[in-house]
């Protein structure tokens, strides 16, 4: 058999079809001449399939022979004949016994989690007391900066969406208490909601998906390029120089975002019931004054350092998990948020219960 | 085929490139000749990758002409554009493998992407290209974290030739290994420009690369072309940076 014309990839596909007809031949003869002269252009993809062909034709009865090659393309074909057979890819297997393996590693991935979040509080609390004794190992620059980031930058957006969310709490409750001429008592909802619960639970769950996000991409894109493992070999607890400044200044920022949360969402209540309900300011703030307790306050921003806490621990944890691929870098920054807002909501229902028990 | 053998696959001119105020390229003309490697030296910081980058469409330019392929790449529409970005392949620095994809899918991405070809053919190409840039088929199922710096490089080299182009760019690829492995890339290198007959422009700064694999040697040097030529050309220029760089302890060191 003869083949002619452009061997090249561009006509891989075509090619291909060709040499599996020719295929067909095999064992018609005893000898075939693959004759090649006639080839004008030759590369890797046309030595291959031609060297295929050969190998499809020869058996035990039966050889085949590449003939009539040039001088230039010999060391190309030479080449190609050192290549063995190719290992296929071993696809994933999916069946009864594959599921339920699958099962068993998520609930040991949950202990795992549990595991590694104790694990990595105990380490920051290590470092916290390292610091304590040797103030000067401190990081106030770093710590400073990460203030900036997390809470600085922060307060625009978390003013924006409380005040907004105050608003729609004032709006929705004037709205179904006027049926009952209740109307003020909004008030009362929107102060308890707003302090105990909305405020912290809100900005909490703002700041997890925005800075415990950050923290995991930060920590995961230093694992994945060794510098953490640089930062080991020349002596420095990376606990102690990257996660406890970041602790630090989540811990510190959240009371004050809450804070600033809570104001915000009580502001806009007011001005929802002041503009749409008809509760004139003053009304509304002798109103708030019965109605709520310096413990209502307390509760609230009791709650913030906590949840923060939960939260750097989650995305450090996460951050230094990461692989060295970037989908596992974004595996673990998804993981990191969703399991920070998690920990979160979890946290505030702890609190509940135990504010309840002791009756505040 | 034999006029082609004078034809500048790559030819550029008066390429000037600037980062705000610095100029990094000033007025730059280059040829690169169809199926020659082509090594391109310079001091660190002059500008050897901002060229290639330049070249390859990464870096915009303030102005100048480039030819790749004897096609002007500002004139060039989107579709011719493409092209000509299959028929080069570039082996970056670090390699630029795609984490998240094994070996395997690394070198077929190109392929699969270009050419409906086969699941089997794929895999054969693959292995084909494995072998040739001298690995085993083995490591084809494993992620790019899990492969030395040499087999990055090697994988990254694999992918390059993954559609068989015929123009190759290099940036530094024998640093990070070790005198054995370089030299065996040097040899790796000229091989599959005898068998592919490619042509490769490689930036570099080992002087045992500039001695086994170039035909050519271009030198820059304060945003141009100091000089180009053989290695001989080069030991014999009176320009001191050459003396020093060719003629330096290192030099004679490689050449003893």
């Amino acid at each position: 058999m003869c083949a002619a014309g452009n061997w090249t990839a561009t006509f891989a596909p075509a090619l291909e079809r060709i040499v599996s007809d020719a295929e067909k031949l095999r064992g018609s003869r005893p000898h075939i001449f693959i004759d090649v002269s006639q080839v004008s252009r030759l590369d890797t993809f046309g030595a291959w399939l031609i060297e295929r062909l050969r190998r499809s034709l020869s058996d035990t009865t039966a050889e085949a022979e590449i003939a009539g090659l040039s001088a230039n393309y010999s060391s190309l074909v030479d080449e190609v004949s050192r290549v063995g057979t190719a290992p296929t890819a071993d696809g994933d297997r999916v069946s009864l016994s594959t599921m339920f393996e699958q099962i068993g590693r998520t609930v040991v991935g949950i202990g795992d989690t549990v595991v590694g979040l104790v694990d990595m509080l105990g380490a920051v609390l290590a470092a916290t007391a390292h610091v304590l004794i040797h103030p000067r190992s401190f990081r106030l620059t770093s710590t400073v900066h990460h203030l900036e980031q997390v809470c600085w930058r922060a307060v625009p957006i978390v003013v924006l969406i409380t005040f907004l969310i105050g608003c729609i709490i004032s709006q929705q409750g004037i709205f179904h208490f006027r049926r009952f001429g209740a109307d003020i008592f909004v008030v009362d909802m929107l102060g308890v909601l707003v302090l105990r619960e909305i405020g912290v639970l809100l900005v909490a769950i703002m700041v997890a998906g925005r800075s415990g996000s950050a923290y995991t991409a930060e920590l995961g894109s230093m694992k994945m390029r060794e510098e953490i493992d640089a930062l080991r070999t020349m002596g420095f607890d990376p606990i102690e120089v990257l996660i406890l400044p970041r602790m630090l200044a989540l811990v510190l920022a959240l009371p004050i975002l809450a804070f600033l949360g809570a104001m915000a969402a009580l502001y806009g209540g007011g001005l929802v019931a002041w503009l749409y309900g008809g509760v004139d300011p003053e009304a509304f703030l002798q109103r708030l004054r019965d109605a709520i307790s310096i413990n209502h306050f307390i509760v609230g921003l009791v709650k913030a350092p906590v949840m923060a806490a939960v939260i750097g621990i989650v995305a450090c944890v996460e951050g230094l998990a990461v692989q060295g691929s970037a989908e596992s870098l974004g595996q673990h920054t998804t993981s990191s948020v969703v399991k920070g807002i998690f920990f979160v909501i979890v946290m505030d229902g702890v609190f509940a219960i135990f504010f309840a028990s002791i009756g505040i | 085929m034999s006029d082609w053998a004078s034809d500048a696959i790559i030819r550029v001119r008066d390429i000037t490139v600037q980062f705000g105020k610095t100029r990094v390229l000033d007025g730059l003309d280059l040829d690169v000749k169809r199926g020659e490697i082509l090594g391109f030296v310079g001091p660190s910081g002059s500008g050897k990758s901002v060229l290639t980058r330049t070249i390859i469409g990464l870096l915009p330019k303030v102005s100048g002409r480039i030819e790749v392929f004897g096609v002007d790449l500002d004139a060039a529409s989107s579709a011719e554009r493409r092209a000509i970005e299959r028929r080069w392949g570039i082996l970056f620095q670090q390699g630029a493998l795609f984490s998240s994809l094994t070996v395997r899918q690394n070198i077929q991405f190109p392929v699969r992407e270009y050419l409906r070809v086969s699941q089997r053919l794929l895999d054969e190409i693959m292995v084909a290209k494995l072998v040739m840039v001298g690995l085993k088929p083995e490591v084809a199922d494993r992620y790019p974290s899990e492969l030395s710096g040499g087999m990055v490089k090697r994988v990254a080299l694999a992918r390059a030739l993954a559609l068989d182009p015929e123009l190759v760019f290099l940036d530094e690829p024998t640093s990070g290994l070790d005198p054995i492995g370089a030299g065996d890339f040097d040899e790796l290198v000229r091989t599959l420009q005898r068998t592919l007959g490619l042509t490769v422009f490689m930036v570099t700064h080992d002087l045992d690369s500039l001695y086994t694999a170039c035909d050519r040697i271009a030198v820059l040097g304060n945003g141009k072309i100091i000089a180009v030529g053989s290695i001989a050309d080069m030991k014999a220029s009176q320009h001191p940076w050459l003396q020093q760089y060719f003629n330096g302890k290192r030099a004679r060191a490689v050449v003893s």
